[in-house]
């Protein structure tokens, strides 16, 4: 099979971002969307191909997928096995991926020209869109730990250019340029341990050679725990986490696509691709990394809890996800399907989370498209107006909770078991959170679609049912939510690359189903009739944990604290003096003696030519001297 | 005598040629014929370089009178592009009222300097190189007082034959003695009987002193100021590359190959001339307002700089030498086609009639910052990798504090060169200079130039094909 035709993957969006970015001011609308449109419906089109021939030609004879490389083209040589190369690589993972990615990213696509409309900068928005798109397939595709470094950042730059994208409200330009510090932040990590990596490994590759890396010892964890870095500042990973949730001051759809579906499982997928060095060379690094997305999991969920901002919610929830996914990869103990379980787990669950938590946020653009508020208390009653956006958001309300036979059930169910087989107590733990996830998800749920109607607001401006080119993504995305639990992912995606039976584990199933009921039921007892006493009464009795949590437990003013107070206090503000008064003055003062001297030596220049030559008699014999007694 | 030894000297022979051609047409035509004279003269100059542009085998002739390497028929070829460069910067001026009458003059003075650079880099023995080096001096002196009625002109030319007649005397004066204890003037034969007594050290300083007065290195550069405030601008930049570059060519292979046995006494003299040579010449860089002044000044760095080449005495050193050489003729004149067009349209000179030039001359403006930014070398014009080279030549060598102190003084040339950008650019100025369009030989050059600036250094092949050829102790 001839794969080469992959490189209009990456082609095409850059083309399209580059017509769009240069002349898409002279088009109208509805052109500049079209033209971003078809071609992400083209890309889409060649990726659904490309993963069915992929999988399609069937496992080479070691029963795993054959990794093929169509281009692989040596950028930057530094020596015989240090090389920068830009290419394309087809694996399970980068296929899956390359589903993933072109399918949100259509959907967001059409839903944006009913979303956008007759938003100005239309066109840019589009030609963003495609930037993002473009860097984030470059990103899967990616060769060899660099090319990643490289569209990783492009990616960086596209996220920066959507939250900003209304630059005239100070709130988006202040979320952007958050986002892109603390993420920049953590890239440091990144590069440094890429770093480290290509010294001790002696490549860029993901397959360096065996005996470089066991020669490596102690300094590979110490590579991938800094790359991880990076990879918990782009997936949001406590405490990198606090640009995410004020990221959604960008437009919804940019929201699905990048703060939900692509973008920020970079750091997963990462951890994904060095799995087979992490689990061979750095295991206890990988349990670490756990250890942490069990942290962070519980943290935005307990947040998630107690937000009124329905899209902040929903970022809460995004993060405590990518932490389900995290601590699925991080309770690998072996690299055998078996042991591994938690790999396919995490990638499933990416998958599936990918599809629901995009319809989630789509859903709660048509929503804020109707009632032009984020606020909680502005909606209410609304599954009266808006049957479609109800159903699907239930659908994938459902799919979250972990409610079977939606996509949500299957694969977290696989990291419950996962986790059980690591931890008893981790498996606990996740189990908990998991029914926090449902308990808030149907909170949000109650609180949109039932409750106490705003009839203030509805007095003026009835909510209405959002245009088919919204619902229709909201469909389409719903339909996928609740079949693509049957997928039998294991065939597929697995630690080894050997096809693995899911099995539903009925202990670990039942539990988490248990669980999850009991806390959807909590929550429709707290929260569905129009007055909700429990709830106030709780926030009443806890009053200080209520605000605390409101306030995400302070974390946004802890990292002021310490940037503002102790950084730019203590190290910035003496190194500004010194700046100012020691470097400074210093150059004032050559910059003075230059200029005085100027002034001295220009006697010599007399004009006089008697003169000139009595100096160059001088100098011809000064130097003569000189030579002598030297 | 073997009179076919004649067709082996195809650099002067073709040059010649061209002279008597322009000579012939500029003595039989008259009016309306004169006016393809300028092309015509700059299509034959361009023909000389084509035809000379593949580099000869090393060689000797007439009994080791005239001794040429390839490296010599490279930098030939450099210097005639360079002159190329000149005539083509020069028509506006040819073109007046006041010169148009002697613009034959100009060709065949110009070309007759270049000849004499010509002999006086393949010379193989002291006579030989005098007389080079005397044949590019005095057309030299006519061309600076070219615009004769005018006041400094003529003053530039009194000055520069003034001082020229000095220091050819005192160069003399120190063949003779190396004449006197080693009885022979082919280069060939000196080394060996070379032995460092004080008198050749007196003879080596003399004779440093002569080239050293065409280099325009410090203490012997008193007269360039004047000269190139007042002669033509079209001779000042010739003046400023062509013989600067020659004459630094020849220091080099002359004191490689003639003075060796004295190396480490011209090192230390060398060492000493270029610290008071860069930084002298940038202290009175920074004072000047009349462009073409500080462009001597400019200039007066510019050749300390050259020296760090020679001073390494190695075949890196000479490719370095060489390639920057090349790189400073596009700079260099880049910023005098500028001034040059400047002058002539406009009638200014002074740095002060600069303000405000880029809201009504952009691309003159754009043109100089970028030669300007080569000149103090700044990555990734080409000035930047000639410095580089130049320095690396004179790292090679062992030379690190002098290195050190070339690197500080890049910082205050950064300072004067950016004056000019700060005027054109930043200083606000209700009457600029007024629009104007240059004519299309202007054009032409600074085209080249402007690519040379951009592409030279860039292009790996052109250092790497100059480092086949070099040669050194």
């Amino acid at each position: 099979m001839d794969y080469s035709y992959t490189i209009l993957i990456l082609l095409l969006p850059m083309l399209s971002f580059i017509v769009l970015g240069l002349a898409g001011m002279r088009m109208q609308h509805k052109v500049a969307g079209a033209i971003g449109t078809a071609v992400l419906g083209i890309v889409a089109v060649l990726s659904y191909a490309t993963a069915y021939f992929y999988f399609g030609n069937g496992r080479s004879a070691d029963g795993t997928y054959e990794k093929l490389m169509p281009y692989n083209f040596e950028w930057l040589p530094f020596t015989s096995n240090l090389h920068i190369d830009l290419g394309i690589l087809l694996d399970p993972i980068s296929v899956m991926m390359l589903i993933v990615i072109s399918t949100v990213s259509l959907m967001v696509h059409i839903y944006s020209f009913g979303y956008m409309k007759g938003e100005k900068g239309f066109q840019r928005y589009y030609a963003f869109l495609s930037l993002f798109t473009f860097s984030m397939l470059g990103l899967v595709v990616a060769t060899n730990i660099f090319q990643m470094y490289i569209f990783w950042e492009l990616v960086g730059v596209s996220s920066y250019l959507l939250i900003g994208f209304y630059y005239t409200k100070p709130e988006a330009v202040a979320a952007s340029k958050k986002a892109f510090i603390v993420t920049r932040f953590a890239d440091l990590g990144f590069l440094i341990g890429i770093l480290i990596y290509g010294y001790y490994a002696g490549t860029f590759t993901f397959e360096p050679e065996t005996q470089m890396l066991i020669a490596a010892g102690g300094m590979m964890p110490w590579a991938l725990g800094l790359m991880f870095v990076g990879g918990a500042g782009k997936s949001a990973m406590f405490p990198l986490h606090i640009w995410l949730p004020d990221a959604m001051e960008g437009p919804t759809p940019v929201s699905a696509l990048i703060h939900a579906a692509t973008m920020v499982v970079a750091g997963v997928y990462l951890v994904a691709r060095m799995f087979p060095i992490f689990i061979a060379y750095a295991p206890e690094v990988l349990h670490w990394i756990a250890y942490l997305g069990v942290l962070t999991a519980f943290y935005a969920a307990a947040v998630a809890c107690v937000q009124t901002d329905i899209k902040r919610v929903l970022a809460f929830s995004t993060i405590s996800q990518i932490a389900f996914m995290v601590v699925a990869l991080g309770v690998c103990i072996g690299a055998d399907t078996h042991e591994g379980l938690g790999y396919m787990a995490g990638m499933f669950h990416l998958f599936t989370h990918a599809m629901f938590k995009a319809l989630l946020f789509l859903g709660a653009g048509a929503i804020i498209h109707a009632v032009h508020s984020n606020e909680m208390s502005a909606m209410g009653g609304l599954r009266k107006y808006m049957p479609i956006t109800h159903i699907t958001f239930l659908i994938a309300c459902l799919a979250i909770a972990g409610i079977p036979p939606f996509s949500g059930f299957f694969s977290k169910d696989e990291i419950l078991a996962a986790c059980f087989q690591f931890s008893p107590v981790v498996g606990w733990m996740m189990s908990i959170i998991a029914g926090m996830t449902a308990f808030y998800m149907f909170r949000l749920y109650y609180g949109i679609f039932w409750g106490k109607e705003n009839k203030e607001l509805h007095a003026h401006h009835t909510p209405h049912e959002a245009p088919l080119s919204m619902s229709f993504p909201l469909m389409f995305l719903a339909a996928v939510t609740c079949v693509s639990g049957f997928i039998p992912f294991g065939h597929f995606v697995s630690s080894n690359g050997q096809a693995y039976d899911i099995h539903l584990n009925a202990q670990v199933a039942i539990t988490s189903v248990c669980i999850a009921i009991v806390a959807i039921v909590l929550a429709t007892f707290m929260y569905m009739k129009e007055q909700q006493p429990v709830a106030d009464k709780l926030a009443a009795t806890f009053k200080t944990l209520h605000r605390a949590a409101y306030r995400r437990f302070y974390m946004d003013e802890i990292w002021m604290f310490v940037t503002k107070k102790i950084i730019f206090r203590c190290i910035s503000t003496p190194l500004a003096w010194f700046d100012r008064h020691a470097v400074d003055q210093f150059f004032n003062f050559t910059a003075w003696s230059a200029n005085a001297s100027a002034d001295e030596v220009r006697g010599m220049q007399s004009g006089k030519i008697q003169s000139y030559c009595i100096w160059f008699l001088i100098g011809a014999l000064a130097f003569t001297v000189m030579l002598l007694l030297v | 005598m073997n009179y076919s030894q004649f067709l082996d000297m195809t650099p002067e022979v073709s040059l010649i040629v061209l002279i008597l051609i322009v000579f012939f047409y500029d003595l039989f035509t008259e009016g309306k014929e004169r006016r393809g004279f300028h092309t015509l003269t700059c299509i034959l100059l361009g023909i000389h370089t084509v035809l000379n542009i593949f580099p000869g085998q090393d060689r000797e002739l007439f009994g080791g009178m005239y001794q040429a390497y390839a490296m010599t028929d490279i930098v030939k070829t450099i210097l005639s592009i360079g002159t190329l460069l000149v005539f083509l910067q020069a028509k506006n001026w040819l073109r007046r009222d006041d010169t148009r009458h002697k613009e034959g003059e100009f060709y065949i003075l110009t070309l007759c300097t270049l000849l004499g650079m010509n002999f006086m880099m393949s010379a193989g023995n002291f006579l030989m190189f005098f007389i080079g080096l005397e044949l590019a001096s005095i057309p030299m002196a006519c061309l600076a007082a070219f615009d004769k009625y005018k006041h400094e002109s003529a003053e530039a030319g009194a000055k520069y034959i003034m001082n020229a007649m000095f220091s050819t005397g005192l160069m003399l004066y120190g063949i003779s003695f190396i004449y006197g204890t080693v009885g022979t003037l082919y280069f060939n034969d000196i080394p060996t009987a070379l032995e460092g007594t004080p008198m050749q050290i007196l003879a080596m300083v003399f004779f440093f002193a002569g080239l050293g007065f065409k280099i325009s290195l410090v203490p012997f550069h008193l007269w360039t100021a004047d000269t190139y405030q007042g002669a033509p601008t079209a001779v000042t930049s010739y003046l400023s590359v062509i013989s600067k570059g020659a004459a630094a060519f020849t220091l080099m292979v002359i004191l490689t190959k003639v003075f060796a046995p004295m190396v480490e006494n011209w090192q230390l003299l060398l060492y000493v001339v270029i610290v008071i040579t860069i930084t002298l010449a940038n202290l009175f860089a920074l004072k000047q307002d009349n462009l073409k002044r500080f462009m001597a000044f400019s200039s007066i760095s510019q050749a300390g700089y050259i020296m760090l080449a020679v001073i390494s005495g190695n075949a890196q050193g000479m490719t370095s030498l060489v390639f920057y050489v090349l790189v400073y003729i596009a700079a260099n004149l880049g910023a005098f086609g500028v001034i040059n067009v400047i002058e002539q349209k406009a009638g200014k000179i002074e740095m002060n009639d600069y303000n405000g030039l880029y809201q009504s001359n952009p691309k003159l403006s754009f043109l100089l910052t970028l030669a300007l930014f080569s000149l103090a070398g700044i990555p990734p014009f080409a000035g930047f990798f000639s410095k580089f080279f130049i320095f690396a030549a004179a790292f090679s060598e062992g030379f690190y504090l002098l290195v050190f102190i070339a690197l500080v003084n890049t910082i205050i040339s950064l300072y004067y060169y950016l004056r000019i950008v700060k005027a054109m650019y930043i200083i606000p100025n209700d009457k600029p200079i007024a629009y104007f369009s240059s004519d299309c030989s202007t054009k032409i050059s600074l085209a080249i130039c402007t690519a040379g600036i951009l592409a030279l250094g860039i292009i790996s092949a052109v250092y790497d094909g100059l480092n086949l050829y070099a040669f050194g102790m």
